[in-house]
């Protein structure tokens, strides 16, 4: 029995987390009919302050119809909450801050990181404008092209897995060069 | 009730990321660094699983709860797949998160995504401004 807290309470293997995540885009379409995503969140909260306005993209959306994306993600943030509240025995910093300002060594790089910084907000915020703007005029993120779209045998997840990789391996290619590696 | 399920798949699917350390910006990096295989692994094994089970759900023609083929309709193809993609994976490699995470991480007790949330939605609201101009 302890064997098994133990087990739920540490990070879960890929072999486990892997397959359960797969499992996820049947039992969301069983269950409700819809199509497994994330980044479409970004066009619905944009067109509820936006619904009015000129620009065409927020202005033809109806975002009530696909209010129940708003509920999935409202779903990862309590998840989240409950997995690191309830399901760990300590907690992790997921995201470099000032206790970690040597992080990247972990990663095996000597270089300082720390986004609790002005520079390192900067470079957060910066980084999520790549996110909304690439996974909008992808139509669609990780979870949309690359677990359900891959899933499904979409030729459109093929090339967006594709391009998510030419995008990501090469600021890594940058970011290494920068570094002085 | 349709979005009851929606909030407890997407309650499952966020534990699912964040006890497989999806959401870590280390574990994004270790994956674009070549350092560990990790999430390649649960990348690779998801759409494994996921490929098998929506060939079952065909296979044996499953209907959803409310009674209507369960059939999931293929995103186009077009180049902003392609190009989006390429910028969705430098903002992906800088910030260490894609969508889903951004979201676990606010409930997971990592503020700092707030930022990444706010640059996201920024993102989204310049590409409603520029996609007339842009390829699709």
């Amino acid at each position: 029995m302890n064997n098994i807290k133990d087990f739920i309470l540490a990070p879960w293997p890929w072999y486990v987390a892997g397959p359960a995540i797969g499992l996820s885009v049947p039992l969301l379409l069983l269950l409700t009919g819809k199509r497994l995503g994330v980044s479409s969140s970004f066009h619905h909260l944009c067109a509820i302050p936006l619904g009015k306005s000129s620009i065409p993209f927020f202005r033809d959306h109806d975002w009530k119809k696909e209010a129940w994306n708003l509920f999935f993600v409202a779903g990862l943030a309590a998840g989240g909450y409950l997995a690191a509240n309830f399901l760990s025995n300590q907690s992790y910093a997921f995201l470099p801050d000032g206790s970690l300002a040597a992080s990247l060594a972990s990663v095996g790089l000597p270089v300082k990181f720390d986004f609790s910084t002005a520079g390192g907000a900067v470079l957060l915020f910066g980084g999520g404008i790549f996110v909304g703007f690439g996974t909008r005029w992808a139509n669609g993120c990780t979870s949309g092209h690359a677990i359900t779209g891959l899933s499904n045998l979409e030729k459109s997840g093929l090339v967006a897995v594709i391009g998510f990789f030419v995008g990501g391996l090469a600021a890594a290619g940058v970011a290494r060069l920068l570094a002085g590696l | 009730m349709p979005y009851i399920l929606s909030l407890l798949v997407g309650t499952a699917f966020g534990i699912l990321l964040t006890k497989s350390q999806v959401i870590s910006w280390f574990k994004i990096q270790k994956m674009f660094f070549f350092k560990e295989p990790d999430l390649y692994l649960i990348i690779g094994s998801a759409v494994v699983v996921g490929a098998a089970s929506l060939f079952l759900v065909r296979r044996f023609k499953l209907k959803t709860l409310d009674g209507k083929p369960a059939v999931i309709a293929p995103k186009p193809l077009n180049k902003g797949v392609f190009f989006g993609g390429i910028l969705f994976g430098i903002g992906w490699f800088i910030t260490g998160s894609c969508p889903g995470p951004i979201y676990a991480l606010l409930g997971a007790g990592a503020p700092l995504a707030l930022l990444t949330l706010a640059g996201a939605l920024v993102g989204t609201f310049l590409y409603g401004l520029l996609k007339p101009k842009l390829p699709h």
